[in-house]
């Protein structure tokens, strides 16, 4: 019933967000767009290319390798990752000194720089003097994740995985704290089995801490760069070039401003499009 | 359905208690008798809760034994108690319809479907719950969803006590008496033991034949709304229930007769009184005092209208006595007299009520 | 004349929350805005300190247009219904602050909240925070800052609505002392007819963003000016029903008689329709001047001191309420017993006749 008074002064405290969005936003973008229907050769002369560096890119089967890998890789860490993260969460103590001992454990990876991350595991998984190789080959597994795709691919998802599964558990955790116990106690009375409890009272109230997660993890996963190059670099062969990885190859290494920028703005509709197909999804089940 | 019997129970939420200070829940033994509708009332802090969280099984008690139907079950689960509870603010499972909610205590126990359906129509049909069953359960109103937690407890035959904490707090005030009146019919028509906890006087006394009044950790009264209305057994009970409370005030007692401010005072308990005459005080209620030509003499400080009557305040040797008076009687004004009721005056010694504790 | 809205509205887009509405608060008034939820108190509230603009109207005070002086100008202070208090404050710089803001030299500051603290029994706690207190103490604290400066409007929105019930009996009594003697003009709302009846002062009891009646809170309550405002002033809700007249006999619930009393000479003979407060029904006492009806019990609320029985008569629920403890099993048929001479009769239009 209350409502607040209206007056277009508050505008003006606006503005600078405005501006910096502008800076940090608009003008990139409209910048790569810019690129992306443009033909360079140096001297900085441009010419009207038409979308013919989205045509040549749709086709490209590198491009469309690259992406294939990056969707593989994102399914599979979010498979991973969620699952566990909330596996975790529901083990956690929710009273008592250990709860601190835990949160701070917990977010210890996510405290790590993700180039320091990659250097980490790169030392770990190295396959003479490293914890992680040497340890599986002395188990008989053969493991060179500079030769071998299946090592590599091995590392980078493990590398993620420790990296990032604290950020879901420790949402799931927030999320599991601010149930009442008064559920908990009302689904002992009614004879609950463990299975039940969590099917129909923790899965039902994390639904909107788990969309969050999931939408944060496959963001980040989807443009996962710093890690990867300083682990693999891509390798062996193209066996981990992720689209960024091609992205900024394209761009750097071969100067083809035109093609990066088709790529760049293809890979900015991707990520926006699921997300925000994703959102509404979930959003839609809510209001029903 | 169950007898229940707490025998010298008592609790304390510190391991190793070393005084009666420590103890959350002074040694009290009660019976309630099977199908009873009983009801702990007292403010907050009294121990109420605590008590409740013994009988659900949620805290083990320090000392003492909690029986049903002379079962010892004080190390018993929660779940192997067959207790059902409505809390303050309603638990509904929000994926499921309303008779999926209903009959999740059955198919959690492994009830055929044929049994489950003929049970959960029967009691949506008492909650006045049939027309919703297919509904999901998180679209309904408050009392709906208050409905639904009693409806799980109500659906199972094995229950062996329904407990219900301050189950009206989030129904809208002008439909609270309709849910009182559906707890009531219900049971009526059931006879399981309920036991309500509440700190709203209004709740435990419409709800309950029987009322446990609550104060520090110890029952100072058990009875039915008149006897707590009539007869407090405590000052505090007189003051805690009714609206204006009871008036207390100091007294000195001798030879079986009390006197206030130097005005002898008719009495019900004071000639059974032998003692010391350790902090004495005369309780009566503002019902039972009245205006006289003669009696104790006061000065009227205050009259406050309440509509269908006034509340009247008098004030004698720095005590204050309130008094009822109906719409259109005549109010002195200045100096006047009080008259209290002799059958209605009690003596009370330490807070106690003369004769009834040592 | 200090307070005085002139055909002030308030719409929301297409809502409207308060109709064109005009009253006069006098200096050092105590006047009681009555309503359920909704009924506009808030919006009227807010209207009055200037957080809200009226939509047509104008609001003067003192002799001045303060229409358009924003809330921060007016000297006004504001209780709420939720415990609201600076939780890294203790108590004592809880209450000194509006005077902190106004600039006021230490030791007038020490002076007025040791005085505000003494009249709230909040002397010996003034060194805690607002987290260490209980919910009284915490609306003390509340309604402490709100008296510590000389506002010349004070407004209290619902401020017992959140505490226990024997908390709120002290307060009830305590309140209208802390306010007496003073010039302030205090606007206190609240959905319970019993407060409005214990602090007297003037009643305005609102309804649907109207203000149906204003005026002296015993007059508001004995002479509703219509049935709208004497439902507004009824809890348990007053009991109604059509009733025809004739002579000294009035028919109810089409074919039950009942002696006319005290309008048999007073009122011409008609079709009425008829308010009887629950406390004019009673259990028990039969006499000359008293109707008698039928009903079936579906509970009786017991308050302590009080029985409030709902009965269903025809398809009707009636409410009696009685001093003392009387039960009644759910369900039982029962006589119930209505004093005629206290009934207020209402015409055609709800408007109050007798």
């Amino acid at each position: 019933m209350s409502s607040k008074t209206v007056n277009q002064n508050a505008w003006w405290l606006v503005l600078p967000v405005f501006i910096m969005v502008a800076f940090n936003a608009l003008i990139p973008l409209m910048t790569v767009v810019n690129y992306s229907v443009q033909e360079s050769f140096g001297n900085n002369e441009f010419f009207w290319s038409g979308t013919i560096w989205f045509e040549q890119l749709l086709e490209d089967d590198q491009f469309r390798s690259s992406l294939l890998r990056q969707i593989s890789f994102t399914s599979i860490v979010l498979f991973i990752q969620v699952p566990l993260g909330l596996g975790i969460a529901l083990c956690m103590p929710r009273k008592g000194p250990w709860v601190s001992v835990c949160l701070v454990l917990m977010a210890l990876p996510l405290l790590v720089p993700w180039n320091v991350v990659g250097s980490m595991w790169n030392i770990m998984a190295l396959p003479d003097i490293g914890l992680l190789g040497k340890g599986l080959n002395a188990l008989g597994i053969p493991f060179n994740y500079t030769r071998q795709p299946i090592s590599a691919w091995f590392t980078v998802v493990l590398m993620d995985v420790w990296h990032w599964t604290s950020l879901v558990v420790l949402l799931c955790y927030a999320g599991l704290v601010s149930i009442p116990d008064a559920y908990y106690q009302a689904a002992k009375v009614d004879g609950a089995k463990p299975w039940a409890v969590f099917r129909f009272i923790q899965l039902p109230k994390l639904k909107h801490v788990l969309t969050i997660a999931i939408l944060l993890r496959f963001m980040d996963s989807f443009m996962i760069y710093t890690e990867v190059i300083v682990l693999t670099g891509g390798g062996p062969g193209s066996a981990t070039k992720f689209l960024s990885i091609d992205l900024v190859q394209k761009a750097l290494g071969g100067f083809d401003l035109g093609p990066a920028a088709a790529m760049s703005i293809v890979y900015f509709l991707i990520i926006l499009l699921t997300s925000w197909l994703f959102y509404t999804l979930m959003m839609r089940n809510e209001a029903q | 359905m169950a007898k229940i019997t707490l025998q010298n129970l008592r609790h304390s939420y510190n391991p190793e208690p070393k005084g009666e200070e420590d103890y959350a829940l002074k040694r009290m033994s009660l019976d309630w008798a099977d199908g009873g509708a009983y009801a702990l009332l007292g403010p907050s802090g009294c121990g109420k809760t605590t008590l409740l969280n013994l009988i659900s099984g949620l805290l083990i008690p320090t000392e003492g034994q909690i029986l049903f139907d002379g079962r010892d079950i004080s190390n018993t689960t929660p779940e192997r108690r067959n207790i059902a509870q409505v809390f303050q603010f309603p638990v509904i499972y929000d994926t499921m319809t309303v008779y999926d909610n209903l009959a999740f205590p059955l198919r959690n126990r492994g009830m055929g479907e044929a049994e489950v359906d003929k049970r959960v129509r029967e009691i949506a049909e008492m909650l006045d719950l049939s027309r919703t069953l297919q509904n999901r359960a998180s679209g309904l109103t408050a009392d709906g969803k208050q409905k639904i937690s009693l409806g799980r407890g109500l659906v199972r035959s094995d229950v062996n006590v329904i407990m219900f904490d301050e189950p009206l707090t989030v129904i809208d005030p002008h439909l609270k008496w309709q849910l009182r009146s559906k707890l009531k019919e219900l049971h009526q028509r059931i006879r399981r033991t309920m036991i309500y906890v509440t700190h709203d006087q209004t709740e435990a006394l419409t709800f309950a034949d029987q009322v446990v009044v609550m104060n520090n950790g110890e029952v100072v009264q058990t009875g039915t709304p008149i006897d707590l209305f009539e007869r407090p057994m405590h000052t505090f009970v007189g003051h805690f229930i009714g609206s204006p409370g009871m008036n207390v005030m100091p007294c000195e007692v001798k030879g079986g007769q009390a006197t206030f401010a130097g005005h002898s005072v008719q009495t019900v308990n004071a000639r059974n009184y032998k003692g010391k005459g350790q902090k004495l005080e005369i309780g009566v209620r503002p019902e039972f005092v009245s205006f006289a030509k003669t009696g104790i003499p006061v000065d009227i400080v205050k009259v406050a209208d309440a509509g269908r009557y006034r509340i009247v305040e008098t004030r004698a040797a720095n005590s204050s006595i309130k008094l009822l008076v109906p719409d259109g009687d005549h109010i002195p004004v200045g100096k006047t007299h009080l008259a209290f009721d002799a059958t209605r005056t009690q003596i009370y010694e330490n807070g106690w009520m003369v004769g009834v504790r040592p | 004349m200090a307070l005085e809205l002139k055909q002030v509205s308030k719409r929301v887009g297409a809502d409207v929350h308060i109709h064109e509405t005009s009253a006069v608060f006098a200096s050092g008034s105590f006047n009681v805005l009555l309503g359920t939820t909704l009924a506009g108190k808030t919006t009227l509230m807010q209207l009055i300190a200037g957080i809200q603009k009226p939509t047509t109207g104008e609001i003067w005070f003192r002799g001045k247009n303060i229409t358009s002086v924003p809330v921060q100008k007016r000297n006004v202070s504001m209780v709420y219904q939720q415990f609201i208090n600076y939780p890294n404050f203790n108590v004592y710089d809880n209450i000194a602050s509006p005077l902190r803001v106004a600039g006021m030299d230490a030791a007038e500051i020490d002076r007025r909240v040791g005085k505000a603290a003494e009249l709230l029994r909040l002397t010996s706690m003034l060194k805690r925070k607002p987290s260490e207190l209980s919910g009284g103490q915490q609306q003390r604290t509340a309604i402490a800052r709100a008296v510590v400066k000389d506002s010349d409007i004070i407004l209290l929105d619902e401020p017992l609505a959140n505490l226990d019930y024997k908390l709120r009996e002290e307060m009830r009594e305590e309140l209208p002392k802390l306010f007496a003697g003073r010039d302030a003009i205090v606007v206190y709302a609240t959905t319970e007819p019993a407060e409005a009846l214990l602090f007297g002062g003037n009643t305005a009891t609102m309804h649907e963003g109207r203000i149906t009646q204003f005026g002296p809170t015993s007059t508001i309550y004995r002479k509703p000016n219509n049935l709208i405002s004497a439902q507004v002033f009824s809890d348990p809700p007053i009991n109604t029903a059509k009733i025809s007249k004739r002579g000294k006999v009035i028919t109810i619930f089409d074919n039950i008689k009942w002696p006319s009393g005290r309008v048999e000479k007073t009122l011409p003979d008609g079709d009425y329709n008829i308010g009887i407060r629950p406390h004019n029904i009673s259990t028990s006492g039969e006499g000359a001047h008293v109707g008698v009806i039928e009903g079936r019990v579906l509970v009786t609320e017991i308050s302590g001191s009080e029985s409030v029985i709902h009965c269903k008569i025809g398809g009707q629920t009636w409410v009696s309420q009685s001093h003392g403890i009387h039960p009644f099993e759910v369900g039982s048929i029962t006589k119930l017993y209505v004093d005629i001479d206290q009934s207020l009769y209402f015409g055609a239009n709800n408007e109050f006749i007798a």
